[in-house]
């Protein structure tokens, strides 16, 4: 029963750690990284809480073994801000107050970058569609629609951040 | 309205304090924290919806190599007096501690039996599958009819139902019945042109957080405990275990994280008794996270309730009378939300003879737990899709016949009170003139209208306000931040301090750190917890304008405060400057730190009304409904940060749309839920919803400085009958049970 | 790579014949071997139903699951090709659109970043979104076992309720279907009762040829979650094939459907619910392939 290495590289930063062959990127994330900001709220791929990147496409945390991530480019919500700049998803998270209890927003602010990533100037109903994987009781989803339509906005508008 | 209060801060809506830690993954929730040594604590839990336990035997798992505890009912103390919850909970505390830990009986699948600490989880759980549980099994008690059904198998064998007119003479599952009314409601039907009656059952339903419960424990040597865990009061937690684990609460301490959502199912207390047990025999930190399988099986849910309702009215419009029995299932252990559900039903309405009778019935499901206005979603329900049947018969438009007979300031509610200002009427109002309403609909849709109502609460709560070196200001209160209550904490502290919103930073003190504050819920935050901010804030005005008077030489009554400074009084004959708290601190620093401080009991808390209509769109081959407009209209009295207020409106309306259209608990035969998560537990998702419209009406509450009365409860109310009376609207069909699931709006369409 | 934990192990070979030398099974050396592909269902499995120790071989590094080929009699999608891929894919969605449909459906985003049409097809879940739509469009599997290469039609490949017929030690490369030639195209629905994130209730694939006359000359109709697999309903065909898809010809082969089903009540449906909306499904299903039938 032995642990092997994995290296991968996360948020930008060459990272390598051990696990077991059947533990998962959420726990290795969470529990072995402490990269606590991507959240568990099914561990069944139904609620999005745990949204990451994988070599830029979205996929649950919850629902790929750690040791797929060898060689690969990971990125959780806490590699979304660059240095001290808010990526403006985050920001308009705030200003729409697109967050209540705030356990599901690292999740959508990562389903939404990966949205924007591929779709500079979505409509609602793509919108809709894409973060259906995302799960929020608080909201109701308004508030976090809104939010992402004004970040694309300001995202064409200054495509430089 | 030149006299309406002029405010500088009080309805912005700035960026929340803790807002940059929720957007970049920093803010630590429940699962999120972890000590040297911990251990991980999971539990075993019951095979059997209803099952007598003839013995455990746990000496397979506790040799188990890395167990390092194992706890079972007879670890844990005896309760021995029956003592009440209070908070939001509905029941008693030794019920609560044998829903924490079954002791002779286990009373539905998923009930806790017994709990294992190991130095990694996988120990743990093969130590579960180590421990020997004997049961007797026996027969399930799974709805309404067959608990209180006259041979029904009984979960509480020495239970007797309370607040029946005679004495019960036999034990029963029907913990309790109450009756209120008023008036003479049989004389009031004579006196009616038109009667009408339904019968309407509402399933069980989650509170659906996004957070499974959480925690982490540790007990030191001197019997000193510290939890951590995500709840919406930390100082109930602290009560409920003190109890269930037979501790002083001198000698516990309650850490509440950030918390992901609770909607009244985080008032109570699960695996943090269990946590504080394990890590007592363990004598090392324990951490319990449930899975999300576990917080459906054996936490919250909501009572599923069956409301029969009879209304009597004139052939103009007025209800001469109104009737309802409401039986609420409580799950497992007595303590529905009867009494409110109860008192809520007919509280819109002024109507002279009322009369209402309420059961409180046992059945083998999870305890349930309070959600966001608990009882009233299931009476209103009944309520108003009762009314909306009453104005089709009687040819009344749907808005008019409620105006006719809303209750109004200078009515008595019918559980007793004359209500104070409130804004039902408005609301109506309101909402006939909404430009939504006025949306032409086509072949196929339907629009349907409902009123929700809430009490909102009180109590009480306390806050610090200390004023540091450079002028900023720290403000703490025990409420945990489940929806943006900083902000408005700090809107309402820097409104009366007249400093900058951005120079307020909110904490959330620990039992420890700050003074007594009830729960977050009852919808009682901005308006209790905001008034102890207020009054601490004065408190800190009123310190520093004295300390400023010792300066200036002159009485206290010379120092006015304006705009963040002390200030010679008007008129008066002082020359001085005027000081800013920087100042003030740096010139008093002899007279210790600048700290204001308020606890107190907040009487008067506004009842909250709302009207909320809904247009859908059903396919009559499917019997699939969609929502395409939903508009959320509620008075707030005064709306202190407008976003988060919406954001109530907002996610209340989902809630209830949800439990509308396709949540409910799915049990088998032998009471084991079917649907145990998030993909078949149907949550309402981003593309099943519109935009929800929101209207803010603001009837200020008298009791609040700023007029705030509570909101967040009063928003899950409307949508189940706005929701049905639309479907009803599109059908041409009355469907009276939810959910309107399409297999049952399907099966409603084909029986016609 | 090649991580293991007592029994528990986990291989990502680089190449089929490596593939097939970790899955071929030992005499009686005990281990469970399992193939990974996009993991959606593997994880979830092993997380609440069967956590026990395995072998777990993951195919997405070999060059051949990774394919997606369309030549102009044949279209081969990789065994490890994920849902994302498909649906992104143009000329993948303009030659079957009804297929990348139904997996569009697996699942959200999330899902689709991971989940590959052959493992959906591999879970055999009666209710598994790709089946109809690959039996409709004739698709088979490439499967690679101990004893060379077969080739096996998707409605003889799947068994029963999360039963397929691959034999220990095979696995499936990829599947294969004709390309539609002109004048025909497929499309499939499912019943739901959200907009997203649920397991079908019901649903048909449909696959359809017609004439230059608009008259349907060949039909396949397939239909799910109304059985323990999904069933190719040769009446409902027969009752399109010489009609010019009229209302009363789409009536009849939606009550084929219906009288096809073998449904059972459970917690996200009834048999009678079952029964009526597939024959919807099929009506609504066969009506779209028409429509696309003629425009091409």
């Amino acid at each position: 029963m032995s642990k092997q290495q994995v290296s991968t590289r996360i948020n930008g930063e060459e990272t390598d750690f051990l696990c077991f062959p059947e533990q998962t990127m959420l726990e290795v994330l969470r529990d072995t990284l402490r990269l606590t900001g991507t959240k568990e709220g099914c561990g069944t791929g139904d609620c999005g809480a745990c949204s990451i990147l994988l070599d830029g496409t979205l996929v649950c945390a919850c629902l790929m073994f750690a040791a797929e991530s060898d060689g690969r480019e990971v990125t959780t919500i806490e590699g979304i801000a660059s240095g001290s700049d808010l990526h403006p998803l985050q920001q308009k998270f705030l200003d729409h107050a697109a967050l209540q209890c705030g356990v599901c927003t690292p999740g959508f602010i990562v389903a939404s970058k990966a949205l924007l990533d591929e779709d500079p100037e979505p409509d609602e109903e793509s919108i809709r569609y894409w973060l259906a994987g995302n799960l929020c009781r608080c909201t109701g989803y308004d508030k976090i629609v809104r939010a992402v339509q004004d970040a694309a906005a300001e995202l064409r508008a200054h495509p430089a951040k | 309205m030149s006299d309406a209060p002029q405010f500088k801060y009080v309805g912005t809506r700035p960026v929340r304090p803790d807002g940059v830690d929720k957007v970049t993954g920093r803010a630590t929730f429940g699962a999120d924290f972890t000590l040297p040594g911990m251990l991980f604590g999971v539990v075993l839990r019951s095979p059997h919806a209803h099952a007598r336990i003839r013995s455990i035997d746990v000496s397979a798992a506790l040799a188990i190599e890395g167990v390092l505890a194992v706890v079972t009912g007879d670890d844990f103390p005896e309760v021995e007096d029956d003592v009440e919850m209070g908070g939001e909970g509905e029941g008693s505390i030794k019920d609560l501690a044998d829903n924490v830990m079954a002791r002779k009986k286990a009373l539905y699948h998923g009930h806790a039996v017994a709990a294992v600490a190991a130095t990694s989880l996988k120990k743990a759980r093969a130590a579960l599958d180590a421990i020997k549980v004997d049961y007797e099994v026996l027969t399930p008690v799974m709805g309404l009819d067959e608990a209180m059904a006259e041979d029904a198998p009984l979960l509480d064998e020495a239970l007797m139902t309370q607040g029946l007119s005679e004495p019960a003479t036999k034990p029963s599952n029907i913990a309790s019945r109450m009756v209120m009314g008023r008036g003479d409601v049989e004389q009031g039907f004579k006196d009616a042109d038109v009667v009408l009656e339904g019968t309407y059952n509402t399933p069980t339903v989650h509170q659906g957080y996004i957070e499974p419960h959480a925690c982490l424990a540790t007990v030191n040597e001197g019997g000193q405990a510290t939890v951590w865990c995500c709840t919406q009061g930390s100082f109930e937690v602290r009560l409920y275990c003190a109890n269930v684990c037979g501790l002083g609460l001198g000698s516990i301490r309650v850490i509440p994280s950030e918390i992901g959502g609770g909607f009244g199912g985080k008032t109570t207390v699960y695996i943090e008794p269990v946590a504080i047990m394990l890590s007592k025999q363990a004598g090392r930190p324990v951490k319990m996270s449930m899975t999300r399988e576990e917080v459906f099986r054996a936490s919250g849910p909501a009572s599923a309730a069956r409301s029969k309702i009879k209304i009597g009215a004139k052939r103009d419009g007025t209800i001469t009378a109104m009737q309802a029995s409401i039986a609420y299932e409580a799950g497992a252990y007595a303590g529905s939300p009867m009494g409110p559900g109860c008192m809520s039903v007919f509280a819109s309405y002024n109507v002279p003879n009322l009369a209402i009778e309420g059961f409180d019935v046992l059945v083998n499901k999870p305890k349930v737990a309070a959600y966001r206005a608990p009882g009233a979603p299931q009476s209103m329900y009944a309520c108003e899709c009762l009314i909306t049947e009453l104005a089709e018969k009687l040819e009344i438009d749907p808005i008019k016949l409620r105006l006719k007979n809303a209750a109004d300031e200078g009515d008595q509610a019918p559980y007793g009170p004359t209500w104070g200002p409130i804004g039902l009427k408005q609301c109506l109002e309101a909402a006939k003139t909404h430009p939504n309403y006025q949306v032409e609909l086509k072949e196929g849709q339907g629009r349907g209208l409902a009123v929700g109502f809430w009490f909102n609460i009180g109590f009480q709560s306390s806050a610090e306000v200390h004023v540091n070196g450079d002028g900023s200001v720290t403000v703490i209160e025990g409420n945990p931040d489940i929806g943006g209550s900083r902000a408005s904490m700090a809107i309402m502290a820097a409104e009366e301090l007249g400093i900058p919103y951005e120079n307020i930073r909110v904490q959330i003190g620990d039992t420890d750190h700050t003074g007594y504050t009830m729960v977050t819920g009852g919808s009682r935050t901005t308006f209790a917890t905001g008034m102890a901010v207020i009054e601490a804030s004065r408190d800190v005005i009123s310190q520093a304008k004295a300390r400023v008077a010792k300066i200036w030489q002159v009485d206290a009554e010379m120092v006015e405060w304006s705009n963040g400074h002390a200030v010679p009084k008007a008129g008066m004959n002082v020359d001085q400057a005027p000081m800013s708290f920087a100042e003030i601190v740096a010139k008093t620093a002899s007279s210790g730190a600048l700290i204001g401080r308020a606890s107190l009991n907040a009487r008067g808390a506004g009842p909250g009304f709302s009207v909320n209509f809904c247009d859908v769109e059903v396919d009559k081959r499917t019997g699939k409904v969609d929502v395409l407009r939903f508009t959320a209209i509620q008075d707030a009295g005064r709306a202190i940060h407008p976003s988060y207020v919406e954001g109530q409106l907002q996610g209340g309306a989902v809630q209830g749309i949800g439990w509308a259209l396709n949540e409910e608990y799915v049990f088998d035969a032998e009471g084991v839920q079917q649907n145990a998560g998030f993909l078949d537990y149907r949550i309402p998702v981003a593309s099943d919803m519109p935009m929800i419209d929101t209207q803010i009406i603001e009837v200020p509450n008298p009791a609040h400085p700023y007029g705030v009365r509570g909101v967040g409860e009063t928003p899950i109310v409307a949508p189940l009958a706005a929701t049905a009376n639309a479907v009803a609207d599109a059908t041409g069909v009355r469907i009276r049970d939810l959910p309107l699931s399409p297999p049952n709006v399907l099966a409603a369409l084909d029986a016609v | 790579m090649n991580i293991s934990n007592g029994d528990f192990r986990y291989i990502a070979p680089s190449s089929v014949e490596d593939a097939l030398h970790a899955l071929a099974p030992a005499a009686d050396d005990g281990v469970r071997r399992q193939v990974l592909a996009g993991g959606t269902d593997l994880i979830v499995q092993l997380r609440s139903v069967d956590p026990g120790p395995r072998t777990i071989v993951d195919i997405k590094s070999l060059p051949e699951t990774n394919e997606i080929a369309i030549s102009d009699d044949e279209v081969f999608i990789g065994g490890a090709v994920s849902a994302a891929t498909i649906t992104h894919h143009r000329d993948l969605k303009d030659v079957l659109p009804g297929l990348v449909e139904s997996t569009y459906l697996i699942g959200s985003t999330q899902i689709q970043g991971r989940a590959t049409l052959v493992g959906n097809l591999c879970n055999a879940s009666p209710a598994g979104d790709t089946i109809p739509a690959l039996i409709a469009n004739q698709a088979s599997c490439d499967i690679r076992g101990p004893d060379g290469a077969r080739r096996l039609a998707v409605e003889s490949f799947v068994l029963g309720v999360q039963k397929n017929a691959l034999q220990p030690g095979e696995f499936v490369v990829g599947v294969r279907m004709p390309r539609p030639s002109t004048y025909t195209s497929d499309a499939y629905l499912r019943f739901i009762p959200r907009t997203e994130m649920d397991i079908a209730v019901a649903s048909a694939g449909v696959s359809i040829r017609l004439d230059e006359s608009g008259v349907c000359r060949d039909a396949r109709v397939a239909i799910g979650a109304v059985a323990p697999t999904a069933l190719l309903v040769p009446a409902a065909a027969e009752a399109l094939i010489g009609s010019k898809i009229d209302e009363a010809s789409l009536t009849a082969a939606g009550q084929a459907c219906t009288q096809a089903a073998r449904a059972i009540s459970d917690k996200r449906g009834t048999v009678e619910y079952r029964k009526k909306v597939v024959a919807v499904l099929c009506e609504r299903a066969a009506g779209i392939a028409a429509e696309r039938a003629s425009n091409r």
